[in-house]
């Protein structure tokens, strides 16, 4: 049987985090009525001229800096036309032969701790189409409506070059793009409300081979794992298809989630006849070395060095600190409990058990606004670290702390959780336990140590967890020898 | 030389529906017109930069200050068909 | 016998209404009632903005008798070549395509006069999406030159200019894309200058090609036309290609005379396919700036035999894209019976545009489709360049060129049937459209049949004033502008 290799490319397109559109003033507020957020610009009436967005720029020049691409000396729009009702003008402002960015590169590391570097071929900016609402399904709509809300609002599009090689590489290489690209603060990274999308270029060939396969795309990626199992069936249709010796046909597919496969979207090749030229409504872009190298100044240290970083400085394993470091929010989180003087592992622990408990690991938003602040999770964990309360209290105490948002101090001063270290006190509960449990008193006596830990379970019961674990176990151990 | 396919084609990337006479007067026509065209070729545009503006200007941008939109009334006041809040069209089908 | 107010220039009336003769909303009046009268021959209008006009006109009133005009339009008729979007007024651009849009903003130029204080009285009729020089290709109506109602007015801005010469208007917006201002104004004997490119905003002006696209004023005599230029140029935030240059107070240059200027004369101007009687009256006017203290100089501009075609690809590829938005979902015409989208955009785009834009569409279409974007578009911007170079080279040795502005004095309606022999109209005037130079037609003289004759007048870019100080000369020196059409 035939091995055959898997290669894949990922085109990614990312809404920027700009205020208002690509090429007009519309704002670029998520969810409005639909066609409230119009303008004559957006919505392609006569006359109208665009203007680019210079954060929009910006953005893209950050994105570039981050995967090391060359940002090219001169770059220009272009318009990109094919009919479509829901694009006002009938064709697209993107980018064609000099985009902005070109040549760079994505370093990840699969599950297993592989490195990989990923190729990026371009980046490019262009604006996004408006929405459409069919009555019905597509295929049996007998009308469709149109939203342009969404029209004209700033698209990055980041082309991987063809050196994906497995389903698994290509889900790791969207969860660190989309992790750079929360930490550069140009994408709030949301693939359920399309501000992240994906299409991927699939093909495999013969492993040894050098020559690419016929290549499907595949488009409506839009979860990491939809990403994966949509390319895992591409993947292992068109294996079955080459097996059986039948022939890849050059395409574009769709994904379908709910019934898991991809199927051909009907389409003639020239609808492809793109008719693409220089926009000549805007100048083309010269962008001044300062302003970049600026931009480059201010860059934000990214995911894979903060993950280095965190092993490094903090000894921590590389499995909390790639897991604290997957988002920006909460790797600034973790520094900021331990800048308030916790420990570094204990920090790593709550964060990633308590937190993440309570706080979806990419609401970058809520981590920051997490009602435990960092400098209360590290009083917190200080408590715990004074023996003033035992471990299972604070996890008490944190549970009231995200209701209330109060201090550790102040909740366990409140609700007198203070831990009992007062051998005098912890010891008449001893005896008392003792007293009452004849039974595991002699399980102990015939040799069963575990019946030791059965009476010091007795004891923190009885002081509510209160008393000091450790103090108790001690006061036990000594009775029990004694009798 | 413009054949019939070519019109047809080219008819197809711009939406516009033609008759046979049409179509065939368009064919003459555009023949003509490119004939005429030709003569550009006479020329030597060898490593001669093409001049997409008269005027070159240079990075005009703007900055991302949100500006007010259209009330939904304006926006959809030149539908020629519309349901609710939405410009309607007719049913797709890809071509 | 008192002249009538629609003949008084805009720099006439503002002095009488300065010294309160007479008021804007009497002159808003005559021309009402003398568009009312006369432009059933005339055809200049798609549509009168008679409650504009006349609320706008009162507001200048009040103006006026308070003693605080707002400079020197306020209170000047205008009227707009139904290419520019004027908020709440019909907009078609003379296409079916458009019946019934209209927009919700102002052209900025548009809102630049009516903030001068402009009244603006009407749309006027052009060739659909300004594809023409005769306005022949309207889908509204037939607009007749007032020298000649057997002939055409020019085109694309036919009507401006018809509304212009007639008295109809006192001045008027056009734009000018292979030759639209120049030739019009050249065939109806006024004044047409089309401005550097990027000078006046092209923002609310339904775009044709957009790289080629100039708006700009048709008036009655050289100073109008430096008055309403200042009003309407500048940059704007709202086109990128719009320049960041000072405006000079046109009219307060007008008085330094040619001394000293270096004038070129483009043989290539003066080749065959000229009519004798243009050449004649063009040297002849030559002459005369001479005798006014200019130098003449031979010179030569190889390329010009090719501007043509460089524009029949550019103009008609920029074409098919702008008009790629017109597909019935969003405004104006929806063809009835489209069984699916494609069909219906099909159809709409069948019905809602006339020949001359379909076969520019189809022209253009062609021009970027994969395979022939190298032969034609790539190679005509290429060539544009060469065309460029030759006036850059031809402007380091003179100040201005002087070329006739059309091979021909206005032609009769339906006489030029076949497209390319219409685009030959454009042979003087594209030029300084692909170079984007500012070039001003003014009357030079008249054909034996009476028809008005237009001498072109080419500056540096961004040279406007120096353009204008000649035309003026010239026009101060001679008394073409005594002639006047009669309308019945
Ligand atoms: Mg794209
Ligand atoms: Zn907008």
């Amino acid at each position: 049987m035939t091995i055959f290799q898997t290669v894949i490319g990922l085109e990614v397109h990312a809404q920027l985090l700009t205020r208002s559109k690509m090429f007009c003033g519309c704002a670029t507020t998520f969810g409005a009525a639909p066609n409230t957020q119009t303008c004559p610009v957006c919505q392609g009436m006569p006359g109208v001229l665009p203007v680019v967005n210079r954060r929009a720029i910006e953005f893209a020049v950050r994105t570039a800096l981050a995967f090391d691409c060359r940002i090219n000396a001169a770059c220009r729009f272009a318009r990109k036309h094919y009919y479509y009702p829901d694009m006002p003008k009938n064709f697209q402002i993107s980018q064609y032969e000099e985009p902005l960015a070109e040549e760079g590169h994505l370093d990840i590391e699969l599950a297993d701790g592989t490195p990989r570097t990923i190729g990026i071929q371009r980046l490019h900016l262009e604006e996004d189409v408006g929405k459409l609402v069919h009555e019905g399904t597509l295929e049996t709509a007998q009308a469709s409506l149109v939203d342009f809300n969404r029209a004209g609002m700033p698209l990055m599009e980041t082309v991987s070059k063809p050196d994906i090689r497995s389903p698994e590489e290509a889900s790791a290489y969207l969860r660190a793009f989309r992790a750079v690209l929360v930490y550069l603060g140009v994408c709030d990274g949301n693939m359920e409300e399309g501000s992240l999308r994906c299409d991927a270029n699939v093909s495999i060939r013969p492993r040894g081979t050098a020559e690419l396969g016929t290549k499907v795309e595949i488009k409506n990626l839009n979860s990491f794992r939809n990403v994966q199992r949509a390319l895992e069936y591409e993947v292992k249709r068109q294996a079955d298809a080459l097996s059986r010796g039948e022939r890849i046909v050059q395409e574009t597919r769709l994904w379908d989630a709910d019934r898991g496969h991809t199927r051909s979207m009907r389409s003639k090749e020239y609808a492809h006849d793109y008719r693409y030229f220089p926009e000549p409504d805007l100048t083309p872009l010269a962008l001044d070395a300062r302003w970049i190298d600026e931009i480059r100044a201010s860059l934000p240290e990214l995911p894979r060095a903060r993950r280095r970083r965190f092993v490094s400085q903090y000894q921590l394993p590389a499995y909390d600190a790639d897991q604290l470091t997957q988002s920006r929010a909460l790797a600034e989180y973790f520094e900021a409990a331990v800048t308030a003087g916790a420990s570094p592992k204990a920090t790593a622990n709550w964060t990633m058990s308590e937190l993440l408990r309570e706080i979806a690991a990419d609401d970058e938003d809520a981590i920051r606004r997490s009602p435990v602040s960092p400098a209360n999770l590290a009083g917190l964990l200080r408590l715990m670290d004074e023996g003033t309360i035992s471990g299972k209290i604070a996890k008490d105490v944190f549970g009231k702390m995200v209701q209330t948002g109060d201090t550790a101090q102040a909740i366990v001063e409140r609700e007198g959780l203070t831990q009992v270290a007062d051998a005098g006190a912890i010891r008449a509960i001893v005896d008392d336990v003792i007293a009452r449990n004849p039974k595991a008193v002699a399980d102990f006596k015939n040799g069963n140590a575990k019946a030791a830990g059965a009476l010091v379970g007795q004891v923190m019961k009885a002081t509510q967890g209160k008393a000091n674990p450790a103090l108790a176990n001690q006061l036990v151990q000594e009775k029990l020898t004694k009798m | 030389m413009i054949t019939r396919q070519d019109v047809e084609h080219v008819a197809r990337l711009a939406r516009l529906h033609l008759s046979d006479d049409e179509k065939e007067r368009m064919r003459v026509q555009l023949d003509a017109i490119l004939a005429y065209i030709d003569k550009l070729t006479a020329l030597d545009i060898e490593g001669v930069e093409p001049t997409s503006h008269a005027v070159p200007l240079l990075n005009v941008m703007r900055d991302d200050e949100p500006a007010p939109s259209m009330p939904q009334g304006d926006a959809l006041a030149n539908a020629p068909d519309r349901a609710g809040e939405f410009f309607r069209v007719p049913r797709i089908i890809e071509d | 016998m008192p002249t009538a107010l629609t003949a008084l220039t805009i720099h006439e009336l503002t002095e009488r209404y300065r010294r309160g003769d007479v008021k804007p909303s009497d002159v808003a009046d005559a021309y009402l009632s003398r568009i009312e009268r006369l432009d059933g021959d005339v055809g200049a209008y798609l549509a009168v903005t008679h409650d504009r006009a006349r609320a706008a006109a009162r507001a200048a009133d009040e103006r006026y008798r308070a003693g605080r005009p707002l400079g020197p339009l306020d209170g000047a008729p205008v009227s707009i070549k139904d290419v520019f979007c004027t908020r709440g007024v019909p907009t078609t651009c003379g296409s079916k395509i458009l019946e019934g849009f209209v927009p919700p903003y102002d052209a900025t130029v548009v809102a630049r006069l009516e903030a001068a204080g402009a009244v603006m009285l009407g749309k006027t009729n052009m060739d659909e999406f300004a594809m023409g020089s005769s306005t022949e290709h309207s889908a509204y109506k037939l607009t007749r030159n007032p020298w000649d109602l057997s002939r055409v007015p020019g085109g694309s801005s036919g009507g401006s200019a018809a509304a212009v010469a007639g008295e109809l208007g006192l001045a008027a917006l056009g734009t000018d894309t292979g030759g639209s201002i120049r030739q019009p104004g050249a065939f109806c004997g006024v004044v047409g200058l089309k401005p550097t490119y990027g000078r006046v905003s092209r923002y609310g002006v339904i775009a044709f090609a957009s790289s080629l696209d100039h708006p700009g004023p048709l008036t009655r005599d050289v100073r109008d036309c430096a008055l309403v230029l200042r009003a309407i140029a500048g940059v704007d935030p709202h086109d990128a290609t719009s320049v960041d240059e000072p405006v000079p107070d046109y009219a307060a240059l007008l008085d330094q005379g040619v001394r000293g200027l270096r004038l070129g004369v483009p043989r290539e101007y003066f080749a065959e396919g000229l009519d004798p009687e243009i050449e004649r009256a063009v040297r002849a006017a030559i002459e005369r700036l001479r005798d006014l203290g200019a130098t003449l100089e031979d010179v030569s501009l190889p390329t010009t035999d090719y501007g043509l075609a460089v524009y029949y690809i550019v103009a008609p590829a920029e074409a098919s894209s702008n008009l790629a938005r017109y597909d019935g979902v969003k405004y104006g015409l929806r063809a009835p019976g489209g069984k699916d989208l494609i069909d219906m955009e099909s159809r709409t785009r069948a019905a809602g545009f006339g020949a001359e834009v379909k076969r520019r569409i189809m022209l253009g279409t062609y021009a970027l489709s994969a395979g022939y974007y190298d032969a034609y578009y790539g190679r005509a911007q290429k060539v544009r360049t060469l065309v460029k170079r030759d006036f850059e080279a031809a402007f380091a040795r003179v100040d201005l060129l002087l070329a006739p502005t059309t091979p021909s004095v206005a032609f009769k309606h339906g006489e030029k049937e076949d497209p390319l022999a219409m685009y030959l109209n454009d042979v003087y005037t594209v030029g300084g459209d692909l170079a984007g130079l500012p070039a001003i037609s003014v009357r030079c003289g008249f054909s034996s049949n009476g028809l008005p004759i237009g001498l072109q007048i080419i500056g540096r870019p961004f040279d406007e004033a120096r353009v204008l100080r000649t035309a003026y000369s010239y026009e101060q020196a001679t008394d073409w502008l005594a002639r006047r059409p009669e309308l019945a």
